[in-house]
């Protein structure tokens, strides 16, 4: 196919698409997409009744990145930092901006930390973690494990995700079998 | 309340929390009727999403009742029925007052790249999300709004995120009448993406995915041509032939940093969380749009690096386009098309589980089991 200036692939035309497809076209002129222009000043169209919202109260030890001048006038507060995965935290917040790895990498590192430390607590309350309930494993017996995956090319990888996720259970478990018996022999 | 909490990766569990308490004037508390599972709440599932703590509540896209407002609040009133963009936004900063919603720098004191969103980890505001029984919603009076009594709970949910976010992605393509469209991913936002592009006056809409059910969605509900790309050697040589050579006039990423990318990508991104995931569909993007052509970017990405042919993009001359969705600018035109019978976004909802069960219905997803395309999540059944 010779490489000129008409479409290659001329498309169907407008009354067919018309007969094809509800709607067709409806959005045709640009002005009736709702994101176009892209940025039009319009204060006051959002519902806001105010110049700067009050401030959430109370701000005394919320972490902000430092690439804000200021805490913010709302915030989050579902769950505040704590323990040593707090502290790292906290240090990736008030030590390194957006633009630096080791922000988002020790941000990474508190949640491992705190995971792991949620999970062994988790081993001495009355509601342990469950490896099989919290992590769905039970859909794989009536969801057609076997159809569902026939075929696909991700297969190759899920191969990985019993290994990462029964892995450290696997570890500890024999660890665990270790300490009892050098325990019990003694 | 019950809830679903975040208890490390792969594992979640429903479990007693507080009920969220107004903490702001302009708060409301929403009494949550239906939620749904997203697929960008898969990153924080797969602990992907930096600073995603333990006992964290997902779910950004919800619709309820209110239950209580704070004292500012002026548009809202006890008992109303509201749908509620995953943005939260104060209305009144430099970006808002733009109409950049997804952009507001007064929410998220975290991150300055980003707004706050519902349920989704620290570094999009630290607020807890609409997979539970009741949820905290901040500037009651800018973001939600009272469901027209004419259109369906499911509807109105699937407009929180999934069908205004791909709604969003045809816009930022700039379609003009008759441009080969592809659209790469078929799950919900992909779906919503090629559907909407047809509205937009697109000539041709291409859909791409692994998985041939989705395909069969694509082709059903959003009226598609379909390549499942595990049948081609190279799928963006099959792009190329399908549009003689050129590339695609406008191609929309509805898949984000989880890509199937190599086994490499795979373990240092979705298994040690060394880099932001797979940047296997935006570099499809790049290399199968034509030069001078449009790259829409809809699909989630994580603030942590992903290697993307940057240099393709500056050589072909491309326009990329992306943001997160704000959703609440596409309502007026969206509830305008679903009036007149042009759209139905709850076609593409295929299961519908209790909280209770939440923890199976992350697990089928994620593992894309049973034609899951959509869940939604009935809090209190």
């Amino acid at each position: 196919m010779p490489y000129t200036a008409d479409k290659p692939v001329p498309p169907p035309t407008a009354e067919q698409l018309r007969a094809r497809v509800p709607g067709w076209g409806a959005d045709l002129d640009p002005a009736d997409r709702p994101a176009w222009p892209k940025e039009r000043f319009a204060p006051g169209v959002s519902g806001a009744h105010w110049e700067y919202p009050d401030e959430q109260q109370p701000r005394e030890g919320r972490e902000k990145s430092i690439e804000h001048l200021q805490l913010t006038p709302v915030f989050g507060t579902a769950q505040p930092l704590h323990g040593l995965s707090g502290a790292i935290r906290r240090y990736a917040y008030d030590r390194f901006s957006e633009g630096r790895a080791a922000h988002w990498l020790l941000l990474v590192a508190g949640d491992r930390v705190e995971s792991t430390g949620a999970h062994l607590r988790s081993l001495v309350t009355l509601r342990p973690d469950n490896p099989v309930t919290e992590t769905g494993l039970l859909s794989e017996l009536h969801r057609h494990p076997i159809a569902s995956r026939r075929g696909r090319v991700d297969v190759r990888h899920q191969v990985l995700d019993p290994v990462i996720v029964a892995g450290p259970w696997l570890v500890a478990g024999g660890v665990a079998w270790m300490l009892a018996r050098r325990l019990l022999r003694r | 309340m019950r809830a679903m909490t975040y208890r490390g990766p792969y594992k979640v569990r429903v479990e007693e929390k507080d009920k969220p308490r107004i903490e702001h004037p302009n708060d409301a508390i929403v009494r949550v009727t239906l939620a749904a599972i997203c697929g960008s709440d898969l990153h924080l599932y797969h602990g992907m999403m930096p600073d995603t703590r333990i006992g964290h509540t997902f779910g950004h896209e919800f619709i309820g009742v209110v239950d209580e407002v704070g004292s500012s609040v002026e548009g809202l009133k006890v008992g109303d029925r509201v749908m509620v963009p995953f943005n939260i936004y104060c209305g009144s900063c430099w970006f808002c007052a733009r109409g950049l919603y997804s952009n507001c720098h007064n929410v998220n004191p975290n991150a300055t790249a980003i707004g706050g969103i519902y349920g989704y980890s620290h570094s999009t505001g630290g607020y807890d999300g609409g997979q539970a029984e009741y949820v905290r919603v901040p500037f009651a009076d800018v973001g939600p709004m009272v469901i027209p009594d004419w259109l369906a709970d499911e509807d109105a949910l699937l407009l929180t995120d999934a069908f205004s976010t791909g709604y969003f992605g045809a816009q930022l393509g700039d379609i003009v009448e008759g441009d080969t469209v592809v659209v790469l991913g078929a799950g919900p936002v992909g779906l919503a993406a090629a559907r909407s592009a047809w509205l937009m006056g697109a000539g041709r809409v291409i859909s791409i995915d692994q998985l041939d059910y989705r395909l069969e969605k694509a082709a059903s509900f959003a009226f598609a041509e379909t390549r499942n790309y595990t049948h081609y050697d190279d799928i963006v040589v099959e792009m190329k032939k399908t549009t003689g050579g050129l590339g695609a006039d406008v191609v929309i990423d509805a898949v984000g940093a989880e890509a199937d990318g190599n086994l490499v990508q795979h373990v240092t991104s979705a298994k040690l969380k060394l880099q932001g995931g797979s940047p296997v569909a935006l570099n499809w993007a790049i290399d199968g749009v034509r030069k001078g052509g449009t790259i829409s970017v809809m699909g989630a990405y994580g603030p942590l690096f992903s290697a993307v042919k940057f240099g393709d993009a500056m050589n072909k001359g491309l326009t990329l386009r992306m943001n997160q969705a704000p959703v609440k600018r596409q309502w007026p035109r969206l509830l305008e098309h679903i009036q007149a019978g042009y759209l139905k976004p709850s076609e593409m909802i295929t299961h519908r589980i209790p909280l209770e069960h939440i923890a199976e219905g992350y697990h089928m997803f994620s593992s894309k089991l049973d034609g899951c395309i959509k869940t939604v999540v009935v809090p209190g059944s």
